[in-house]
């Protein structure tokens, strides 16, 4: 397989099968990800191939499924753990914020934590409560963690190979709504670092900022805009902890106007952290002030609302207009 | 009414509050017990153990320098060199006892007290005293005695160690792990979830709580209506309550539990039935809610005045053995005392250390910003 048009979930079957035959060490974990492939069949067919010993269904029991996890990796397994969806990570919050994130530096550097964390997150797919959660600033706001998301078919295929690489934990934010959308995989492309960001178009006027399933509305957004003249760039963050500040710098210095997006609420959000921290670094480029848009600060309506709730192109392109008006 | 008052009428334990408070009757049941508190030796018909006059002094050895050990660590929080100090004090025999009966290729995960299991498995007993003396979160490199970090969160290291076990089962290997919690830890969750995932998965580990019938003030019947060690049971393999003052049995039940893990059957639970003598933590005000009389029936039971009753008794140790122990002990606290002053504080920049392995931008860049700052400093002082 070289390139070749693929879903996005199909994609991170495709980089797990990858990193289960490059790597024994490596192991799948979660609820029904065996026979049944995940809810969303993520790991469809992976264990008919690899065996249970390799991908294992667990106990409906997060924090066991974390907490053994950081065991298997500390006997020298890689272990990758499907979390069924965002609103159920948070009984496995304490093993992942009291003891993966924590560790290594209690060892003072001397065993490492390799364990991925995957998570389908976020909304726009009609689901019941706890079903449609952003609780990635959660994890961005913990030392000792990473935290990844990807937009697209090709990001996900390598930054799963890239975050099971790596001896540092890795929350790995899954954009459920995305899974169905295809993309360009090209397997034996060689993949920019894990936490660069990148620019997915270019533009003079004002950069969006955004992550996950947000990329591709900023994307519709910017081709919206230019329709009335308006040149838009977007930066894909593609990483929440570290965040690749230069990327998002040299663009500013460019277009002098920032609007980050995301469906996380806004309060206390990362889109909090890249305002204020480009405003650190870009005071006397910036036009405007950073503006945010993101969720409210509500629990995530039932599904007949999150039309409203959720930023889409209008909410974004009049973030886009406020910030241009000034 | 004040908890003292109550306590000063009825003790605690008593059948009758028992009773009242709707116990099943088998809620004091027979602990294996090969060493009796007057220091008798008896059998029992499933944990036979024989040991040599050398071992049996050896594992009073062990005892004694622990508990001097722990003493010491107490003396020096009070005079201000340790931040806190949680003493094992009453606990030997059940920490010597497992930790004696552990290999080399076995792994151990603790809690934040088993300063004895440590001394078992060769750490230097000073590296346990820069957590609490400030200088570090645990400091030492788990992998080179198979002694895990403690951990403070209660009950976390129990799925730690399952994880641990079922990769050695899948490596194929016959070690074993043992996970060391506390009775009030058993209510936690996570101890519960590895109970579940280490019998789903067959896993070779040992579950050992030392049940020293207190959780800071919180008494045991706070935390289960069944006896402790019946929990397995509910989960499908075996538990069983060992007297946690007698360091014979609680080496030969963890051993054969230790076995069973290694044959390939799965976990065990051992509940070692014990006391804390002295408070919680060096924190901790136990006349608070505990009464005297109870720490004094205990005392009566210690771990390590029975074995040397024993010793005495069968002529396994002589005036020469107890003089040279008394005079090692005094050089180990020596020893502890010094290094615990020499610990030096960890360099400012220590806070950015080993937080990443493979590194991470925030990181770096607050490094050289706090470099920057603290540098700024010395310049002004030029
Ligand atoms: C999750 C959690 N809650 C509370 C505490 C605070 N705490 C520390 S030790 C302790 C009591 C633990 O009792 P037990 O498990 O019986 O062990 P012991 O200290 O008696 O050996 C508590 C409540 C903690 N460390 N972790």
């Amino acid at each position: 397989m070289a390139a070749q048009k693929l879903p996005l979930a199909k994609a991170l079957n495709e980089s797990l099968r990858k990193a289960l035959e490059t790597d024994p060490k490596v192991l799948i974990m979660g609820e029904d990800v065996g026979k049944l492939g995940g809810v969303f069949r993520i790991t469809d067919g992976l264990q008919k191939d690899f065996g249970e010993d390799r991908v294992i269904d667990t106990p409906l029991a997060e924090s066991g499924i974390v907490g053994t996890a950081i065991g298997l990796a500390l006997r020298g397994y890689r272990p990758v753990v499907e979390i069924q969806f965002d609103g159920f990570v948070f009984p496995a919050y304490d093993q992942i914020v009291t003891q993966l994130a924590k560790m290594h530096a209690r060892a003072l550097g001397k065993i490492k934590l390799p364990v991925v964390v995957r998570i389908p997150y976020g909304g726009g797919i009609g689901a019941v409560e706890h079903h449609s959660e952003s609780p990635e600033a959660l994890f961005a706001h913990v030392a000792g963690l990473k935290v990844v998301s990807p937009s697209n078919a090709s990001d996900a295929y390598w930054m799963l190979q890239q975050a099971i690489q790596s001896d540092d934990p890795v929350i790995f934010f899954e954009p459920k709504r995305r899974y169905w959308d295809k993309g360009e995989v090209d397997t034996e492309a060689i993949p920019g670092p894990l936490h660069t960001a990148r620019v997915a178009r270019e533009g003079a006027d004002l950069t969006l900022a955004a992550y996950g399933p947000m990329v591709k509305v900023c994307l519709e957004a910017a081709a919206a805009a230019q329709e009335e003249g308006k040149s838009i760039e977007v930066v894909d963050l593609r990483s929440m902890s570290p965040i690749d500040f230069d990327t998002i710098q040299t663009s500013v210095e460019k277009t002098r106007r920032l609007v980050v997006v995301h469906e996380a609420p806004v309060f206390y959000g990362s889109g909090a952290e890249v305002a204020a921290r480009i405003t650190e670094r870009c005071f006397y480029h910036l036009e405007a002030p950073v503006l945010r848009v993101g969720g409210f600060h509500a629990p995530y309506p039932p599904a007949r609302l999150e039309e409203e709730y959720l930023p889409g192109l209008d909410r974004v392109l009049d973030a886009v207009d406020r910030s241009l008006a000034y | 009414m004040t908890v003292e008052s109550t306590a000063a009428r009825k003790p605690r334990r008593s059948s009758k509050r028992a009773s009242a408070a709707g116990k099943p009757q088998s809620s004091e049941p027979q602990l294996v017990q090969l060493l009796t508190p007057e220091g008798v030796r008896v059998e029992h018909p499933e944990y036979a153990i024989d040991l040599s006059a050398d071992e049996l002094r050896g594992l009073y050895r062990d005892m004694v320098l622990t508990r001097r050990f722990d003493g010491e660590a107490t003396a020096l929080q009070r005079q201000g060199e340790l931040g806190l100090w949680a003493s094992l004090l009453g606990q030997e025999a059940a920490q010597i006892g497992s930790g004696r009966a552990l290999r080399d290729d076995d792994y151990v995960f603790p809690t934040y007290r088993e300063h004895g299991v440590a001394w078992c498995r060769g750490v230097d007993p000073t590296n346990l005293l820069g957590m609490f003396r400030g200088v570090n979160h645990g400091g030492w490199d788990p992998s080179t005695n198979n002694f895990h970090l403690y951990t403070i969160v209660i009950g976390s290291q129990t799925l730690h160690a399952t994880g641990y076990a079922m990769g050695v089962a899948k490596d194929g290997a016959d070690s074993a792990v043992i996970a060391y919690f506390g009775d009030g830890a058993s209510s936690q969750g996570d101890v519960a979830e590895s109970f579940t995932f280490s019998a789903v998965y067959n896993a070779p580990v040992v579950f050992f709580c030392q049940n020293n019938q207190w959780a800071i003030s919180e008494p045991t019947e706070k935390q289960t209506r069944v006896p402790l060690y019946q929990r397995a049971q509910g989960f499908g393999f075996p538990g069983v309550r060992v007297d946690g003052n007698d360091v014979l049995a609680c080496l030969a039940v963890t051993r054969s539990a230790l076995e069973r893990a290694r044959r390939g059957e799965g976990p065990t639970l051992v509940e070692a039935f014990t006391y804390r003598m002295g408070a919680h933590t060096t924190s901790d005000d136990p006349t608070k809610y505990r009464h005297d009389d109870e720490r004094q029936a205990w005392e009566a039971k210690d771990p390590i005045q029975r074995l040397r009753t024993y010793l005495e008794n069968e002529g396994h140790a002589d005036a020469a053995f107890f003089t040279a122990l008394d005079e090692e002990s005094d050089a180990l606290a020596k020893r502890v005392r010094e290094a615990v002053r020499a610990m030096p504080d960890p360099e400012d920049m220590a806070m950015f250390d080993h937080i990443y392995a493979d590194g991470h931008a925030l990181v770096d860049e607050e490094r050289a910003e706090f470099a920057a700052y603290q540098a700024s400093f010395a310049e002004e002082g030029k």
